[in-house]
């Protein structure tokens, strides 16, 4: 029992099987996020409501691109697996399948559409 | 069902029969701001896309964005970043293995409420000045 670690003995529990994955993968974005959403809030929100020439010049730069960039790409992970929790919580059948895959799609839609942005912002 | 008989069992408190107390609610606001995050993500995003798309679209995703509705759900989504955060990282230090015990998590959910609350307002302040 000593030779197993917390984790692989959390492995393979409850009803799907699968939560530990899940939890842990949470937890990785989480940490993540509490390095990036400080750095976004300093580098990132002043900017928002100035004029475009300025947002142009701001996004121009490597660090506040990146900053946004790697918010945008982490959070809406995160938000994709935290969302699937709670629609699995209040719905079942069809309606359950149907949200969740409604909500990837939008995560990953938003994603893109803003790494799109700032692409085209910063080259 | 063929149980009849539904009176004189006794039934499991439900929500409006529980007096408010502090772990339910620091949970609950949790879940709400985690997932009401989306709207201010998607209009963050929006206004992102806006101004790659040229000034004069920017013009009017900006307008939108700086106008009071506009600023207040920005306003929320930033208390709404901030309680999220902070109940995130109290996760993270019970998923390690403190903090387990009632009195210390209704201190830390205390120091979630009035700290995301705190923390909006000197953000709010901070950018208001320049």
């Amino acid at each position: 029992m000593s030779y197993l670690t917390d984790r692989k003995r959390a492995e393979g529990r409850g009803a799907a099987r699968s939560g530990t994955g899940h939890h842990v993968a949470m937890m990785i974005s989480a940490v993540a996020l509490a390095v990036l959403i400080p750095l976004f809030v300093i580098s990132v929100v002043p900017v928002i409501g100035a004029p475009h020439a300025q947002v142009v010049a701001h996004f121009g730069r490597p660090f506040p691109a990146l900053v946004a960039a790697l918010t945008i790409v982490v959070a809406m992970h995160h938000f994709r697996g935290g969302v699937q929790v709670m629609i699995e919580d209040y719905w079942q059948g069809m309606t359950r399948k149907l949200a969740v895959v409604a909500m990837i799609l939008v995560s990953y839609g938003a994603a893109a559409v803003g790494l799109f942005a700032i692409a085209r912002l910063a080259l | 069902m063929a149980d009849v008989n539904r009176g004189n069992r006794p039934l499991s408190p439900h929500l409006q029969i529980y007096r408010l107390q502090i772990p339910m609610i620091s949970s609950i606001l949790a879940r709400i701001t985690g997932n009401a995050l989306l709207v201010g993500a998607l209009v963050f995003i929006w206004w992102l896309f806006a101004a790659a798309a040229g000034p004069e679209y920017y013009a009017f995703a900006n307008g939108l964005v700086t106008s009071w509705l506009g600023l207040l759900v920005l306003a929320g989504s930033l208390w709404a970043l901030y309680f999220h955060g902070l109940a995130g990282i109290r996760h993270l230090i019970w998923d390690s293995g403190h903090g387990l015990d009632l009195a210390t998590s209704e201190r830390m959910g205390w120091v979630v409420i009035l700290g995301s609350v705190a923390a909006t307002l000197v953000t709010l302040v901070a950018l208001a000045a320049g």
